[in-house]
């Protein structure tokens, strides 16, 4: 006869966690396993059959690579010449065209900063502080008119850079006013709260056109008239205060999260308000809020683009600009092709690194 | 005592006196502003070569770019003292009302209800039909026969109202297609979106030389008999800005109608004729009056050539677009354009 | 006694609140100080007096009628309809092709899944203006002119004008078409009323065949003519028939492309979040696939959904004034042609502003209102 085994609640047989089998199946199994799955396999890899020849044809075999004969676009499939004889154009926009290793070194100071934003580990006053260096650099680098670079007025920028700016600056900017407007949507007091509140709700409720509309056109009304703001700086206000209301939301969103009793312990510790909230909450509430706040620095590179509406030459509009040259024919939608994939480069770069932030958030908090 | 209440109480208290102090004073006058800035800032179009384009490195060249480039040199004496905003249709006027411009050159039909809003036409510097653009292939060479042709408009200009006005009075069921840009205007009708294009018939043909594959296979014609004036304008209300652009315009005109070129300005100083001295400063008092530099006009005059000058290797015979001189020629030859009187 | 004051929370709080709102009150009244004197200085008059002028704008394509003799009020009510009309349309729409992502991308297939999943990724990480212009390029540089327009099906032409496609017209008098639809609401309150007093299950198919022989017994009576107008291309353009213009097919394709993608991931999300429980108890009570989905799992799954559909809903209604990016007159075009005809800026900026934060303060209640019903009632 065997003994009666004991077995302590804690040892728990760990077979029985273990998730269930999941039966194998043949890929044949997957695709063609019942009538739905087969039909769906049919009519999708039928319709993949259909299309990928012709954009294949289009994209790759009729088109055309070779630079310098514009004519022989005329009766082929994609013009990529077109895009590789324009790119200086379409990257940097009418900017004196000598002078244009500026805005390239712009491009490489921002990919420097993306670098450094990347460690977590780098996070920290510091960094802030390098973003701060480094935007002045760029706009200094832009502007010129010191140490023997020629003076470039804003009307000249254009391209890729402006683009990258417009969304480094509107981001930065706003962040400030942000986590005071979400401060003060939390704050006990019912006039810092109203005024938050208002301010959130009209700029969210209202589209970026329209806020574009008010700054290109309106902004100027309601300053004194000697102030002269010009286009690309009126253009980035609207942007600030755009990012600022949507980051706000994000920021009151993590506020939320971070325990009443971490501010109170700080309180009966003594420690000032502001600093409470600059070394106690805020490090906790962004560190909850990192996936919607890269999601709101997408949004906000990809609407850098509807600045085009109210003139102002960034990628997009250098593209639509290079196309009228007549001695091309109209490769439109290369043009879109292509500045798309800026785009989806700069905003796919972005998703993937918050995935893999917040996994890294994620494994540090089970430690 | 909390931190923050002295921070807030501080901002506060800054935005109060900040606000309080900076009440809006009285404008300065815009040659002030310009004089201090160190260059005039002029709108300028999304890009119509002959009127006013970057040229392949960036330099600003047409008719409507050395209208302005002549008020530079009357202020300063320097033709690049100069910077052109390119604005759409829609942003032009708003830019000029609220200062964001200091000029809006010709681009602007000059019309009453224009005038009465804030906008202030200085004098017509060029005469110009609004016309109508189709493809030769589609055998229209008129507007009655034009039935049922869908047309693209660029929103912002007078010519939304013509093709109503054209459409009503011929009866012709006209089918606008709108876009707020001109590059996008332009790509729709290149690429067959519509029968006809719409705008001032020497922007059309300068947009057949310079974006039409063939540009015979295009024709142009008047949309109406009416002609449009189109004037340099300047805000409401600065009337010594007023006349600085408007004699600015002027000495373009006068010194063609005295023969006085970029080549032979500097003989033409010991003219003896007293309205050429008068007009170069060589006898003072027009720039005192003006409050500009006595040789304004001789300046303008030697930098940028005379108006015939600057329409010949902008729009005609020295130009990609050939455009006739038409109504634009001085009054003595048949033309609308009159020079005052420099005195 | 100040001191004391001062050291009093209460009094604090409000004597900083209060020192708030006056600089905010200061700070308005510099605004509207600056806005009056440069307005001055302009020679610029403020007022709404111009909306009942003639507009003699054209607008090229609207939901409601226009003509260029009506007034800039109605051009701006035209510019609100048309506005409301893409929105209410890329919203239903992309709502439906949304789930079918959903349901895609969840699907087991790894080829559908694949692809639905490719889409959603090039889709979400590209802007939505630039998805527009591509596909009104393709509209007009891909398709032909309309002399050699593509005719797929007697009567459907599809060229770089637009697609165009035969009219249903009813013709009759409007007592025979307000008899119409009289006689549906009350075969409908009927069928519905029956089934509620019996407790019948209401059959979509039953009520369909009522109200078909109701409105064919009406129409009899009544002598309605239906008559079907197709397109022929008469001199320059087809007449007749129904046009979908390039401009508003390029929106509308680009609208739904981008919307349902998002809507997908929204969908998906809230699918996934319910717990695998349920489809197996679901499953063991012997309901097939489509009965768990549509009885068991999309009611749940519904409360984590519709505060972001929300959110997505209210976006597409302002990503619509990207259409002037398109040539399609929404309202934005319509007030930069107001501005332009007029002057008057700040008059119709407002406008524009106030229509759109009262179309999100509306959507935003319909569906709380709606969140609220669906809601976990908790006792």
């Amino acid at each position: 006869m065997t003994p009666i085994e004991f077995t302590p609640s804690l040892l728990v047989d760990r077979r029985a966690t273990r998730p269930p089998p999941v039966p194998r199946r043949s890929t044949a199994g997957i695709l063609f396993g019942d009538l739905t799955s087969a039909l769906l396999t049919i009519v999708t890899g039928g319709l993949i059959l259909l299309a990928a020849p012709a954009i294949a044809k289009w994209a790759i075999i009729d088109a055309v690579w070779t630079t310098g004969n514009p004519s022989a676009c005329q009766q082929a499939g994609a013009c990529w010449a077109f895009i590789a004889d324009k790119l200086r154009f379409i990257l940097f926009g009418v900017y004196p065209p000598e002078q244009q290793w500026r805005p390239l070194v712009v491009i490489g100071l921002v990919l420097l900063g993306v670098l450094m934003t990347l460690a977590p580990a780098l996070w920290g006053r510091r960094l802030i502080i390098g973003w701060t260096v480094l935007v002045a650099v760029m706009l200094a680098l832009m502007w010129g008119g010191f140490l023997g670079l020629s003076f470039v007025p804003t009307s000249r920028w254009g391209g890729l850079p402006v683009t990258l700016l417009l969304a480094v600056v509107s981001l930065g900017l706003g962040f400030p006013f942000a986590v005071l407007l979400a401060l003060g949507r939390r704050s006990a007091w019912p006039v810092t709260r109203f005024l938050s509140v208002f301010t959130i709700e009209i700029v969210r409720g209202l589209p970026l056109v329209g806020l574009l509309f008010v700054a290109s056109i309106l902004l100027p009304l309601l300053l004194p008239a000697d102030w002269t703001i010009d286009k690309l700086g009126r253009t980035v206000a609207a942007l600030t205060v755009f990012a600022a209301a949507y980051l706000a939301e994000v920021v009151r969103g993590g506020l939320q999260g971070v325990p009443v009793g971490q501010q109170e312990a700080a309180r009966a510790l003594g420690i000032p308000y502001w600093k409470t909230v600059c070394y106690i909450v805020l490090p906790q509430a962004i560190q909850k809020v990192i996936p919607p706040l890269t999601n709101t620095a997408i949004i906000m590179v990809k609407n850098t683009s509807l600045v085009m509406i109210v003139g102002v030459f960034d990628m997009l509009g250098a593209g639509r600009s290079a196309a009228t040259d007549p001695a091309w024919p109209a490769p439109y939608p290369e043009i879109y092709l292509f500045v798309a994939s800026i785009y989806f480069v700069i905003c796919y770069g972005i998703s993937r690194y918050s995935l893999w932030l917040e996994r890294r958030v994620r494994e540090k908090d089970y430690q | 005592m909390r931190g923050n209440d002295w921070t807030i109480l501080v901002f506060a208290g800054a935005l109060l006196v900040g606000t309080t102090i900076s009440t809006p004073g009285q404008a300065q006058s815009t040659i002030e502003t310009v004089k201090k800035r160190g260059h005039v800032i002029c709108g300028a179009s999304q890009g119509t070569v002959g009127f006013g384009a970057p040229d392949s490195n960036g330099y600003w060249r047409g008719l409507d770019v050395e209208t302005c480039r002549a008020i530079a040199v009357a202020i300063f004496n320097d033709r690049d003292k100069i910077e052109f905003v390119p604005l759409s249709g829609q942003q032009r006027i708003p830019a000029l009302q609220t200062g964001e411009i200091d000029v809006l050159p010709r681009t602007l039909t000059w019309t009453l209800r224009r005038d009465g809003n804030g906008i202030n036409p200085t004098f017509a510097n060029y005469y110009e039909y609004t016309g109508f653009m189709m493809p030769k292939a589609l055998g229209v060479t008129k507007v009655d026969e034009m039935a049922g042709a869908s047309v693209c408009v660029q929103t912002g200009s007078t010519t939304e109202v013509v093709v109503n006005d054209v459409s009503t009075k011929h009866n012709l069921g006209l089918k606008p297609v709108i876009f707020d840009n001109v590059a996008a205007t332009r790509q729709a009708f290149f690429s067959g979106r519509c029968d006809a294009l719409i705008t001032d018939a020497a922007a059309l043909a300068s947009v057949r030389a310079t974006q039409a594959k063939n540009a015979d296979d295009y024709v142009i014609f008047p949309a109406t008999q009416y002609m449009d004036a189109l004037a340099p304008a300047v805000r409401h209300g600065d009337d010594q800005w007023f006349d600085t652009v408007k004699w600015s315009i002027q000495a373009l005109l006068a010194a063609e109608m005295y023969g006085i070129t970029q080549a032979n300005a500097d003989q033409m100083l010991t003219s003896s004729d007293p309205r050429i001295r008068r007009f170069l400063g060589v006898e003072p008092g027009n720039g005192t009056a003006l409050r500009l530099d006595e040789k304004f006009a001789y300046n303008i005059v030697k930098q940028l050539g005379n108006y015939a000058e600057i329409f010949d290797r902008n729009l005609g015979k020295g130009s990609p677009l050939k455009i006739e001189r038409g109504p634009n020629r001085l009054f003595r030859d048949g033309g609308l354009m009159f020079p005052l009187d420099f005195q | 006694m100040l001191t004391h004051l001062w050291y009093s929370e209460r009094a604090r709080s409000w004597l900083i609140q209060g020192l708030l709102l006056g600089g905010v009150a200061c700070f308005l009244y510099w605004v509207c100080g600056n806005t009056a004197a440069n307005l001055a200085a302009r020679g610029i008059r403020v007022g709404y007096e111009f909306l009942w002028r003639t507009a003699r704008f054209p607008i090229s394509e609207s939901v409601i009628p226009y003509s260029p003799a009506d007034t800039f009020l109605w051009a701006f009510v035209v510019g609100i309809a048309n506005t409301l009309f893409i929105s209410l349309l890329a919203i239903v729409s992309s709502t439906v092709v949304g789930l079918l992502v959903a349901l895609a991308r969840r699907s087991g297939n790894p080829l559908l899944a694949g692809i639905t999943g490719g889409y959603v990724t090039a889709v979400r990480n590209t802007p939505l203006i630039v998805q527009l212009l591509f596909w009104y390029a393709l509209a007009t540089t891909a398709l032909p002119a309309p002399r050699n327009a593509f005719n797929p099906i007697d009567g459907v032409f599809i060229s770089l004008r637009g697609i165009f496609l035969p009219q249903v017209h009813l013709s009759g008098d409007t007592t025979t078409f307000a008899a119409l639809a009289l006689s549906i609401i009350v075969v409908t309150t009927m069928m519905v009323g029956i089934a509620r007093r019996w407790n019948v299950p209401l059959r979509g198919a039953l009520v369909m065949i009522a109200v078909v022989t109701a409105l064919g017994a009406v129409a009899a009576v009544n002598d309605i003519r239906i008559s079907v107008s197709t397109p022929e291309l008469r001199g320059l353009n087809f007449v007749g028939g129904f046009r979908l213009s390039s401009e508003f097919t390029a929106l509308m394709l680009g609208l739904v492309i981008y919307t349902s993608a998002f809507i997908g991931e929204i969908i998906r999300g809230g699918i996934d979040a319910i717990g695998k429980g349920q489809w197996e108890a679901a499953r063991a009570l012997g309901l097939n696939e489509r009965k768990t989905l549509s009885r068991i799992i999309i009611p749940q799954a519904l409360r984590i959904i519709i505060p972001p559909l929300t959110t997505q809903y209210l976006s597409t209604v302002k990503n619509t004034t990207l259409a002037l990016a398109v040539g399609y007159p929404e309202l934005g075009l319509i007030v930069g042609t107001v501005i332009n005809q007029t002057g008057q800026a700040i008059e119709s900026i407002v406008i524009m502003l106030a229509v759109f934060l009262t179309i999100s303060i509306a959507v935003s209640l319909v569906m709380n209102r709606y969140n609220r019903k669906i809601a976990l009632v908790q006792p």
